[in-house]
């Protein structure tokens, strides 16, 4: 049980339980401790010593991310002593340390940056010892620039603890030591599934999406070229941060606009293949359901948690929805039927897809995302990208008019867009299997059982003529891994699922916390931006898949109906086994049915 | 092979360190490759980046293939003070390789190390398991010519 103590920091009383850290008592209570290693949403390292202060009794200072409070402490945080100490420690760590911040990615977001001007400290105090080292630019993701690397070790924790990756470690001692892939292959050649989780959390620009800015210049620049683009879900609700407007604001619309002044050709929305995405995944469940099956359906989204499926729980793929994530389905019917409703020729269509994701850079090349006859997205641009693209086209986000999508592929229901939040895809397919099943429309469709940050969140829905869903919703790949372990069991002592329908999303929050997303990113903002897409699917006219328009006309006009044999053809994919150690693929896992 | 060594342990994680030794002592070119961690890696469940963090932290593992004979001659100050680096500079020419360096007859590894705690004798170096004091340039010359020979 946690005691409630006494401690004073500079003076100031504070009443915190007896588990808090130093760090986290002064955080509760809005005193900002100089820090540069620690991160509230990762365990300490205490690797920088930024974040020294002075306990009254104590010879020597302390790291207040790793010294937990206790009765009638006394701490100082701020004196001669520590200003000197931390200015000496970032004067080291920035005489070891690319320091190009004009052009560098994570301008104005860097946390080393912002450190070193609030210290005063001089970048030249001591000569810069850097010995540079080649960037990692393997992977169609993901860059790592150990010359930008700090060694805080963040990525190393996120990726090792939180995501359960283990693609980065920390290698060789001493003045040595340095993050790195194991034997040095590569992020490509590594167990990493590109869901970018370190890009988010690195303080520095050392990890970074791969831009694809300048592809897609060219392309929208080409007067040949068709450039359609869509955005997903969280994307509408990450832009309002970035420009002076209040965190978690659905700017859909600015949105629309903005990217028409950027300049592509044809503005539509990824919220519509999410929309699509239910009524071949529900389709697909509900077969499941009234066949009697024992195995589970699992949601198939997200990119990263594919790869990290197809590396770790191969024996399971056959589990995983084998329809495409709504990213894909849009690459490949831009190509095919908005080709042929609009009489264009798809060879000349440029696909581009804004994402908060890193791994939709690879999900894009996989060599089997091809079934339009071309590949089916060419682009993908993170959030952080799309960003920057605003601002180099000199738009005004906060004061653009608001603008309309264009028809075709763009029109959503709230189904649709509370798929970047966690648990919205899951909430999204009961709303539609509900119906598929029944015949009826649920009633009560706010299911907040499985809506919140808790990594592992379960609910039951009755569905008459069926008995009780069982449902489960992870994000996190930590997360997903003890319900993977969950199912794997299940199937081996009981022969059966402990649940009928799995949620999974590689990110925590899920894809409003995407590893694509702004920098400075922290669970508390990713709640935030999910209650923003919450808040726009209740203000929607309409809130479930089955309902939207532009849906039932393409299975008018194109599809036929939800897994049809083109939707099979179009739709759904098929997945591999890879290598635990190089994320190589090694066979297939399952095959592709048409 | 490396499954077989690893059979030799109980698979729980303390004896990493041991089958990492054993397999780089028993491979003759001294070192432990990246089969050899995939396979350690799954017989104690150990991811493979962890394994590689293991290796690179620890001097005495090799990821890299070795000569038949290692050379590791001491950087300690008490051997430096009595004229470590001259006796580097003649390793180097006498072997044609940097520190870190397989001889192109793989013969020889030159590396340098820390303390061998034989500061009484500085210099020193250690080819395998023997420690060889009080060294000069001379002395080398003599040492190195001893163990070509006994191949």
């Amino acid at each position: 049980m946690a005691k409630t103590v006494n401690v004073w920091i500079d003076g100031h009383h504070l009443e915190v339980p007896d588990t808090m850290t130093i760090i986290e008592a002064a955080d509760k209570y809005g005193i900002n401790i100089p820090r540069l290693c620690y991160h509230p949403d990762l365990p300490p390292t205490a690797n920088c010593g930024v974040c020294v202060v002075e306990l009254a009794g104590s010879p020597t200072p302390k790291r207040a991310c790793c010294t937990p409070v206790s009765e009638g402490m006394k701490i100082s945080s701020n004196s001669k002593k520590l200003r000197a100490y931390r200015k000496t420690l970032v004067e080291m760590i920035l005489s070891n340390h690319e320091v190009v911040c004009p052009t560098c990615a994570a301008n104005n977001k860097c946390e080393l940056q912002t450190l070193a001007n609030n210290l005063g400290v001089d970048p030249d105090a001591l000569p810069n010892i850097l010995h540079k080292k080649p960037v990692d630019l393997s992977s169609p993701s993901i860059i790592r620039d150990v010359n930008k690397c700090i060694a805080c070790g963040r990525c190393v924790t996120v990726c090792n603890e939180v995501q359960t990756v283990n693609a980065l470690t920390f290698s060789d001692r001493g003045i040595e030591a340095h993050i790195d892939t194991a034997f040095s292959n590569g992020m490509a050649t590594s167990p990493c599934v590109n869901c970018g989780q370190c890009t988010v959390y690195c303080p520095t620009g050392a990890l970074r999406e791969k831009s694809e800015i300048d592809q897609v210049w060219e392309a929208i620049l080409d007067p040949e070229k068709h450039v359609v683009v869509q955005e997903a879900p969280a994307i509408r609700v990450s832009l309002a941060e970035e420009f002076g407007m209040e965190l978690g604001t659905v700017t859909a619309k600015k949105m629309y606009a903005a990217l028409r002044k950027i300049g592509f050709d044809a503005i539509m929305d990824t919220n519509f293949t999410a929309d699509l995405t239910i009524m071949e995944e529900g389709t697909e469940c509900v077969a499941k359901l009234k066949a009697g099956e024992k195995r589970p359906l699992i949601t198939s989204c997200s990119p990263g948690w594919i790869k990290f499926m197809e590396t770790y729980y191969p024996d399971l793929a056959d589990c995983v929805s084998t329809a495409k994530s709504p990213m894909s389905m849009f690459g490949v019917l831009a190509k095919t039927y908005y080709a042929q409703e609009q009489g264009i020729d798809p060879a000349k269509i440029v696909s581009v897809a804004v994402m908060p994701c890193t791994a939709k850079k690879f999900e894009a090349r996989r060599p089997e995302l091809r079934d339009s006859g071309y590949q089916d997205t060419d682009y993908v641009l993170t959030t952080r990208e799309f960003i920057r693209m605003i601002k180099e086209a000199g738009i005004d986000f906060k004061s653009i008019k608001e603008e309309e999508a264009d028809e075709g592929m763009s029109f959503y229901t709230g189904a649709g867009t509370i798929f970047g939040a966690t648990g919205g895809v899951m909430e999204a397919a009961i709303r539609s299997a509900y119906t598929l099943v029944t015949g009826e429309e649920l009633e009560d469709i706010d299911i907040v059982g499985v809506r919140g940050l808790q990594g592992v969140k379960e609910a039951t829905v009755n569905v008459p003529g069926f008995g009780d869903l069982r449902v489960a919703v992870a994000h996190g790949l930590g997360n997903a891994r003890k319900v993977m372990d969950a199912v794997r069991e299940g199937l081996a002592t009981k022969g059966e699922s402990p649940w009928h329908f799995i949620e999974i999303m590689a990110c925590p929050g899920g894809c409003v916390g995407g590893g694509g997303q702004p920098y400075g990113n922290s669970m508390a903002m990713r709640a935030r931006r999910g209650e923003g897409l919450y808040e726009e699917d209740r203000k929607l006219t309409y809130r479930k898949s089955h309902h939207n328009p532009e849906v039932k006309r393409i299975y008018e006009r194109f599809l036929g109906a939800p897994n049809s044999e083109l939707a099979h053809k179009l739709l759904h994919t098929h997945y591999f086994e890879r290598s635990v150690s190089t994320g190589q693929v090694v066979k297939e896992a399952t095959h592709k049915h048409h | 092979m490396y499954k077989e060594i690893c059979s030799k342990y109980a698979p729980t994680k303390d004896n990493l360190i041991y089958i990492l030794h054993e397999i780089q002592d028993t491979h003759p070119q001294h070192y432990i490759s990246e089969e050899a961690v995939e396979a350690v890696s799954e017989y104690l469940k150990i991811p493979s980046n962890h394994i590689y963090g293991v290796l690179t932290f620890y001097t005495m593992y090799s990821t890299k293939p070795r000569g038949k004979n290692i050379i590791r001659l001491c950087e300690s100050p008490p051997c430096y003070i009595k004229g470590s680096d001259n006796i580097m500079r003649k390793l180097r020419t006498e072997l044609g390789v940097e520190e870190g360096g397989t001889t192109k007859d793989g013969l020889f590894t030159l590396e340098l190390c820390a303390c061998l705690g034989v500061c009484g004798n500085a210099p020193v170096m250690m080819i395998n398991d023997d420690v060889y004091g009080d060294l000069t340039e001379e002395k080398v010359e003599e040492i190195l010519e001893k163990v070509r020979r006994r191949k």
